[in-house]
């Protein structure tokens, strides 16, 4: 009976550029079923953050309720976290993010948490574009529940009991491009070669980053019948492949001529674009919407780099917040003293 | 890379480092796993029935496993094996009834030359099958060089009294005392098959060295010195003594004198300390009973004074290692060195010397003098009944390697006597058995514990040197033996995979500790271990790879630091990987010779 992960790793495990391995971001063993989506979501965050050399202490990790919310516990346990009520993590990571601007936020919630109870709370998350990546582990149906259908179940999908759905289902990718999230993003638990270069991309962005992660419940969604299982998934997987280089690094990588497409980040980080995407313009909104739904009509599930506009003012600039933390603050600096109150008093005469 | 062969039984057999390792590839896991269980008889059979001696090899085996042990790849130390192999020995009831008997006479009778550790394992071998079994031995007692060259401070008489006992009590006919002058008059007595383990029982000299002769009297090989003392003929030496040499008898020759009245002893010797023969552990012995070990001095002359020995001087050398590593020793050109002292052990390497073999019997030897022999499976020499084994074949080596030759010849000589192709040689015996109880649950402990290794404790060093037949160590209590025995990472226990179940969650590869799972695409060997999260930079240990999987990746584990945890097993939704116990048996003469149940 184990539940325990060994002390041991390999002993040559890479270093990143502050000299931590890959085992320095884990987090405690999983107690989601074997087999979940969401486990290897959490090991795409873990990997993320190793391979930018974020230092663990400077991630916050905000979630909800749903398997999906569990997740944080299952990567980064260095890091700060904050598991809030159903669908109530948007306001959580809001307030985090206006006292403290200088951690890295990483939301994680489920289709149930984001698309049903929680979406007040999402649409307003993109509209104050808060400076945090947000990933949604969508299964299609509430799973710590037991696996009710949820608010993203597709239209026609068939329920582990038998049932079959007769609502469409929310898309919460385009309603994230409508809303006017400034990074949205779709990919698939089971193809870290995609979903890792996203996230890290989504780290670097400097805005409310979104990413829609189709993630099979192993338990009730993975069946003949069910549009979000491991093989309908993966039959109906229209991937384009991206890269990230992070600014540090020289672009060392040869890309034949016409094949790849750079969108840089405002950071100097680059989002490689490869030949299956190169020809999609990620700077587009409207195009983007279009591409998603023409891929839907056609039963192809599209996954990559949706939109990105990287130029956006997040919320903390939008309200010209103080750069520094509220933490950071001293006595001084928060109370300036009457001379200061009575020049502002001035001003609104 | 074409998909991994786990059909072969080589495959699985080899991610079992220490039975790998193992000549006689004893089951070690198996054994540890019974200790902790407090199933000693059982450890101990499953070791008797691969190395015959258990409770001699516990103390005193050469242990190749435990370089090879995974856990020394993971962590500092290696698990105890060797030492844990004596706890089943000290622990064990009466373990007579779960022995074999002699066999219903056969009709076949075999010689069998000296009574050392590859004689008796062909002895114990062939008896059950029926074999009449006369064993000759110049000594008074059996078990060769365990018995007149390993000094009872490192291994009792009782042991080895008992473990030579069960052996010769399988109706062997033993001729003790009986020195064979004469291979011709052992095939004049027409057996249909002789065993020749007689050992390398000849200790080099430094004849050409000034002084040699003048003081022979202080000067004593250390072979036979150590043969003298254990048969009490030699019962002291002087108090200062100079041994030169630096192997395991070097090592022995040393600590018997430190109890024999050597006050001031040293070791001396040519290479550097690091380069020395002996295992680490025997000098760290030596040191620990307050020998100093000189090295880097090279033997010049015997100082005689007076027609008695009284110091012997020594050239100050240095190692230098050429491009290809090859050390030479060059004279630092500082003075010579001269160290007083009343005795000289020398124990500078023995040699095989088959003195009493005619020529005309057509056992024909090589220009290093062994004997030629058709390959080292059969055993067999160039006159077709007659088999070697042991240090007779090779040259010098240790009591596991002569036990595992006693194995392959007692093979030989079952074929041979059945008039069978000796080439074609029975496939040893495999199972593989699922250790699944439930989804989180196993038949063996999966998980993996911290606790580092411990040394076996010690007999005080004042008692130790005033009794020279008192055992230093003192073995392992059942508390220490548990803890030391769950260190192991039960490597037998293998990853099984089937690729049809497989459905590409990547979950076996994210929770692997040790990052040793990597979903790829396939390639050749080089570039394949290049790709993987880490890449598989041992080429020792092999990586499995599977059949194509549905994406057209393959699965690539490399076998290198598995912990055997079972992780990846417990996290598979479909049962892609199942922990299966795979138990090997060497190719024996008698293969179902016991069975315990696991
Ligand atoms: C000082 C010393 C310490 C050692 N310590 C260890 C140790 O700690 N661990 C380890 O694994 N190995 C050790 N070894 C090596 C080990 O003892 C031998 O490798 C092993 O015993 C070889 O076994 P064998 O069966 O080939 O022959 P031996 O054990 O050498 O037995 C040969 C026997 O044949 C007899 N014999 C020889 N010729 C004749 C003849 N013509 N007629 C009748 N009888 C004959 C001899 O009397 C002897 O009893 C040590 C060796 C020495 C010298
Ligand atoms: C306020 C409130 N309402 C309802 C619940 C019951 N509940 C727990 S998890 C969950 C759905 C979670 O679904 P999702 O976010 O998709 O997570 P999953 O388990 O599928 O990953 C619900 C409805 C709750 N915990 N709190
Ligand atoms: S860990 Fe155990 S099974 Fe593995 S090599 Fe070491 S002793 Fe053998
Ligand atoms: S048993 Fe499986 S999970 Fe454990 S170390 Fe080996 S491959 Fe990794
Ligand atoms: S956990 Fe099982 S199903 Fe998942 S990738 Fe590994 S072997 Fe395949
Ligand atoms: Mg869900």
């Amino acid at each position: 009976m184990s539940y325990i992960k060994p002390k041991f790793r390999h002993p040559k495990l890479p270093t990143n550029a502050l000299g931590y391995t890959v085992a320095d971001y884990d987090g405690a063993i999983s107690t989601l079923c074997a087999g979940c989506g969401h486990d290897s979501i959490s090991a795409a965050i873990r990997n993320a953050c190793f391979k930018s050399s974020l230092p663990p202490h400077r991630i916050a990790k905000v979630s909800g309720i749903g398997c999906s919310s569990k997740m944080p516990t299952y990567f980064l346990s260095r890091s700060h976290g904050f598991n809030s009520v159903h669908g109530r993590m948007p306001s959580v990571a809001t307030g985090a993010s206006l006292a403290n601007r200088d951690l890295t936020y990483i939301g994680v919630s489920g289709d149930g948490d984001t698309a049903s109870i929680g979406m007040g709370q999402f649409v307003h998350l993109i509209r104050r574009n808060v400076n945090m990546t947000y990933i949604v582990a969508n299964n299609g149906c509430y799973g710590l529940t037991k696996g009710q259908d949820s608010a993203t179940a597709d239209r026609g999908s068939v329920a582990k009991g038998g049932a079959v759905n007769p609502f469409d289902g929310i898309d919460l990718a385009s309603l994230a491009i409508l809303e006017g999230a400034s990074f949205v993003a779709r990919s698939f638990s089971g193809d870290k070669e995609q979903l890792e270069p996203l996230i890290r991309a989504a780290m670097a962005h400097n805005g409310f980053a979104f990413i829609d992660v189709v993630s099979p419940c192993v338990t009730f969604n993975n069946h003949a019948g069910s549009t979000k299982s491991y093989a309908a998934t993966r039959d109906h997987l229209d991937a384009m492949p991206v890269d990230f280089v992070p600014m540090r690094d020289e672009i060392r990588t040869q890309y034949a001529e016409g094949t790849t497409k750079d969108v840089t980040l405002h950071d100097g980080s680059v989002i490689h674009l490869h030949k299956a995407s190169a020809d999609y313009d990620a700077n587009d909104r409207r195009g983007a919407l279009n591409a998603v739904q023409e891929a839907e009509e056609q039963g192809r599930i599209l996954t990559g780099l949706l939109f990105l506009d990287p130029n956006t003012q997040n919320l903390a600039v939008n309200l010209n917040l103080a750069s520094r933390p509220l933490n950071e603050l001293g006595k001084d600096e928060l109370c300036p003293g009457s001379k200061v109150l009575k020049s502002i008093n001035e001003g609104l005469r | 890379m074409k998909p991994t062969n786990t059909e072969d039984p080589e495959y699985f057999h080899k991610v079992v480092d220490c039975q790998f390792a193992c000549p006689a590839h004893t089951p070690v896991p198996e054994y540890i796993r019974l200790i902790a269980q407090e199933r000693y008889s059982d450890a101990y059979m499953i070791n008797w029935e691969s190395n015959v001696f258990p409770g001699v090899l516990g103390r005193t085996c050469d242990r190749p496993c435990e370089p090879a042990c995974r856990r020394g790849r993971v962590e500092e130390e290696p698990v105890a094996i060797c030492r844990l192999k004596r706890v089943a020995a000290d622990f064990k009831d009466d373990v007579k009834h779960m022995m074999p008997k002699a066999g219903a006479p056969n009709g076949k009778k075999i010689a069998l030359i000296g009574a050392g550790p590859a004689s008796l394992t062909v002895a114990r071998d062939l008896a059950p099958l029926g074999y009449e079994l006369h064993l000759y031995d110049a000594q008074a007692k059996g078990g060769g060089f365990m018995r007149s060259e390993i000094p009872s401070f490192r291994l009792p008489e009782e042991v080895l009294d008992e473990e030579v006992g069960y052996v010769l009590d399988m109706g062997v006919h033993a001729t003790f005392n009986t020195y064979i002058d004469s291979l011709q008059s052992i095939l004049d007595k027409n057996y249909d098959a002789v065993f020749i383990g007689c050992g390398a029982p000849r200790g080099r000299d430094l004849p050409k060295l000034p002084g040699r002769k003048e003081a022979d009297k202080n000067i004593h090989i250390g072979l036979d010195w150590l043969a003298n003392v254990a048969f009490e003929h030699t019962k002291k030496i002087g108090t200062k003594v100079i041994v030169l040499g630096g192997g395991n008898t070097a090592m022995d020759c040393c600590r018997t004198s430190r109890r024999l009245g050597g006050e001031d002893v040293k070791v001396i010797v040519r290479s550097p300390f690091e380069d020395m023969k002996a295992s680490p552990w025997e000098k760290e012995d030596a040191i620990h009973e307050g020998i100093p070990i000189i090295d880097n001095h090279v033997p010049k002359e015997f100082v005689v004074e007076n027609g008695k020995l009284v110091g012997m001087t020594f050239e100050k050398v240095e190692a230098k290692y050429d491009a290809d590593g090859k050390r030479s020793l060059v004279p630092t050109g500082e003075d010579p060195a001269f160290f007083e002292c009343d005795d000289v052990l020398i124990a500078i390497g023995q040699e095989n010397a088959f003195p009493w073999i005619e020529k005309s019997t057509g056992v024909r030897f090589t220009s290093w003098g062994t004997p030629i022999i058709n390959d080292d499976e059969t055993f067999q020499s160039t006159r077709k009944d007659v088999f070697f084994g042991g240090d007779a074949a090779f040259g010098p080596s240790n009591i596991i390697t002569a036990v595992a030759h006693g194995h392959k010849a007692a093979v030989s000589i079952d074929l041979f006597c059945q008039g069978k192709n000796l080439e074609k040689r029975p496939a040893p015996t495999v199972s593989l058995k699922s250790q699944k109880m439930g989804i989180h649950e196993w038949s063996y402990d999966s998980v993996p514990v911290d606790d580092k290794r411990e040394a076996v404790p010690l007999v005080d060093l004042k008692k130790a040197l005033a009794d020279r037949a008192l055992e230093v160590e003192l073995g392992f209590d059942a508390q220490t033996a548990f803890v030391q025995a769950e260190r192991c990472l039960n490597c037998d226990v293998q990853t099984v995979f089937t690729t049809e179940n497989c459905i590409e969650c990547d979950a076996c590869a994210d929770i692997c500790p040790t990052s040793c799972i990597s979903f790829v695409e396939n390639a050749d060997e080089p570039e394949l271990r290049a790709r993987l999260l880490v890449p598989a930079e041992n080429p020792e240990q092999d990586i499995f790879v599977s059949d194509d999987l549905k994406t057209g990746k393959v699965l690539v584990k490399d076998e290198d630091v598995c912990l055997h945890c079972g992780l990846c097993a417990e996290r598979c939704p479909t049962a892609a990987w199942d922990m299966q116990r795979f138990l090997y048996s060497m190719t024996k003469a008698k293969p179902d010779m016991m069975e315990v149940q696991a």
